[in-house]
């Protein structure tokens, strides 16, 4: 708002003063129009139509006497008055220059927007980054070099960084592969197992969500090309999967489950434990993507019997680039690497290894585990504080089920308005209508169309993402704009109107044209 | 022993304060404020550590957080980017009532 206003303020503003400066000099015109041309001709040299001087700058003493006749009038100061229908104050209306400076000194307080965007990447922690510059100046060895120092020296912090990222998600440091990120995990892993089961011919049949990640599911929509049956589950309406669905998918041939455990959209959580026994008892392997659960969540693969799960180092306050996939061991997976070559990280991701990322990564991973309690305690306080603040406005319900839920996704759809003109609204807020990828194009959500929602109650949603570093003056912040912005949104709208009169929209029929 | 007692509390009442100090040099509003509220929420939640070695421990916890925040304030300092919109009003310095108004900059790099 603090954008918005002082625009429009300018705006009027200036219209008013073009207004004002052009009736002035109309009323002097009609005896200097007259006069100046002799003047022009008589002394040859050029003037102005009405000459400027220190005298005739009457603004200054204008505004004064307007202020003064203002204060006697209604006998409040003018700046402490507030003018109806326009929200600016009586002496910005008097003197657009004050006025504009006051609002930008308003402005002054910052102009860049809160950040609640934390399931597209949160902020990296100064811990983070503070374990990462020694990596960046002068410990640059390779960490694949086993002859010098500068390489031992590197290896030694990466395999450190790997055995936190290990500790956090109860594996073996050995069973952790770093890779680019999530997506890459992601491909490599549904890519991976469907390929080198290929080789062998036995099994061609893969089971996914259809809320899943585009990665994912642009991966299976590849091995489809390649010969394979993929079958995307539907999930209930609250966003989670049916087993009794998953049971019936399953086939003797198939290879791999893939299904996420925090979903990136809706914040709920699958039931992992149950599919992954399911996946065990079935010999079926089992993939998850943790990108929005490791490090919030706890996760203890050999608990929730997770085959395969993929990583991410920027949604847990580390560097973006960075990411792991975890291959379990015992019972062995096996995959097709992609990426061929020197034959680093058991061979299954080759290419030498960025240590400062990795090792930002495997801070990151530590820092998340010694502060899970603390900062779950905290989200969690301050996620209930923005849905009870939100779903108090009517019209507004939560998207996903309320109970198996990551509470640092918030996703509230606001029925009568466009999502999109609200998150216009909201320049103060960092904020989107669901995944990043998916931000660019005006599509509603395919993971809310999942859910059963209609086009217009997915055009209307929005997702909160609540982190460590969000506080609580954010959140009240956030809380007030929303509620002003909505109101002021539906107050336009036409449908709203009818609302309001009791008309139920279903039963209107609209005309043709 | 109470003397080594009484030059323990003040040792940890003065690492409080220099962590506090520190918190409060980080330019970036987020992480001012999560730096000033994990240091008094960790303080906080040991205060009633009574064993001295575990409080020597968390007090070596503590220094080597301070070193840091030392070196991330400074990083934080050069890379200084404009004030959030909460940051406004809160801070007293600028309201608007005399003319001290200094800048008025977009959001983002452009």
């Amino acid at each position: 708002m603090s954008n918005i206003a002082p625009a429009a303020a300018r705006q009027a503003l200036r219209a008013c003063s073009r207004r004002a400066a052009t009736s002035s000099s109309s009323a002097i015109r009609p005896s200097s129009l007259v006069a100046t041309p002799l003047a022009f001709r008589g002394h040859g040299r050029r003037n102005y139509v009405s000459e400027t001087k220190p005298a005739q700058a009457t603004v200054d003493t204008t505004i004064k006497a307007d202020q003064r006749a203002f204060l006697q009038e209604t006998g409040k100061k003018p700046e402490d008055v507030q003018m109806p229908t326009t929200g600016i104050g009586a002496d910005a209306m008097m003197s657009p220059a004050a006025g504009i400076l006051k609002q930008a000194t308003v402005m002054d307080g910052g102009t860049r927007p809160i950040y609640l965007d934390m399931q597209a990447t949160t902020p990296m922690d100064p811990r983070v980054l503070d374990a990462m510059l020694p990596f960046y100046t002068g410990l640059y060895g390779n960490p694949h070099s086993r002859t010098h120092a500068y390489g031992w020296e590197t290896e030694k912090a990466v395999e450190q960084a790997r055995a936190h990222i290990a500790e956090l998600i109860g594996a073996d440091p050995k069973e952790i592969i770093f890779t680019s990120g999530a997506t890459e995990s992601n491909n490599m892993s549904i890519k991976g197992v469907a390929r080198f089961f290929k080789r062998s011919g036995k099994k061609r049949h893969i089971i996914t969500c259809q809320t899943e990640h585009k990665c994912v599911l642009d991966s299976c929509r590849h091995l489809q090309d390649e010969g394979f049956d993929v079958t995307y589950l539907p999930v209930q309406s609250t966003g989670l999967i049916d087993m009794e669905e998953l049971e019936k998918a399953m086939r003797p041939d198939t290879a791999l489950v893939s299904i996420m455990t925090v979903n990136n959209e809706i914040g709920v959580v699958q039931p992992v434990e149950e599919i992954g026994r399911l996946c065990r008892s079935k010999k079926i392997f089992f993939h998850t993507d943790g990108a929005q659960a490791v490090g919030k969540i706890p996760i203890d693969v050999n608990k929730l019997n997770i085959d395969l799960m993929s990583i991410s180092a920027h949604k847990i306050y580390g560097p973006k680039g960075m990411g792991a996939c975890y291959v379990r061991r015992r019972p062995r997976v096996r995959l097709d690497p992609i990426i061929s070559g020197g034959g680093q990280e058991r061979g299954l991701r080759s290419g030498t290894l960025a240590p400062p990322l990795a090792i930002g990564f495997g801070e990151a991973a530590r820092i998340a585990k010694e502060e899970m309690p603390y900062d779950t305690k905290r989200i969690t306080a301050l996620s209930e504080r923005l849905k009870d603040g939100l779903l108090s406005m009517e019209h507004t319900s939560l998207n996903g089920d309320p109970t198996r839920h990551y509470p640092g996704c918030v996703n509230v759809s606001f029925a009568y308005v466009e999502g999109e003109s609200l998150l216009m609204a909201l320049k103060d807020i960092a904020l989107s209508s669901g995944s990043a990828c998916t931000s660019a194009s005006l599509e509603p959500s395919y993971v809310l169309r999942a859910l059963g929602n209609s086009d217009e109650s997915a055009h209307s949603s929005i997702r909160f993402g609540i982190g460590r570093f969000t506080s609580e003056a954010e959140i009240d912040y956030v809380l007030k704009a929303v509620r002003e912005r909505v109101t002021f949104l539906r107050e336009l709208s036409p449908l709203w109107e009818l609302v309001q009169e009791g008309v139920d929209l279903n039963t209107i029929e609209w005309s043709q044209h | 022993m109470t003397a080594a007692h009484g030059d323990m509390a003040y040792q940890v009442r003065s690492l409080y304060r220099a962590l506090n100090r520190a918190a409060r040099q980080f330019a970036a509003y987020n992480f001012r404020d999560y730096a000033k509220r994990r240091t008094r929420d960790a303080f906080r939640e040991n205060k009633n550590v009574a064993d001295e070695g575990r409080i020597r421990e968390l007090m070596s916890k503590g220094e080597k957080e301070l070193k840091m925040m030392k070196r991330q304030t400074v990083i934080s300092q050069f890379f200084q980017l404009d004030r959030l919109v909460v940051e406004g009003g809160k801070e007293g310095r600028q309201t608007g009532r005399r003319n001290d108004i200094i800048r008025q900059k977009d959001t983002g790099w452009d």
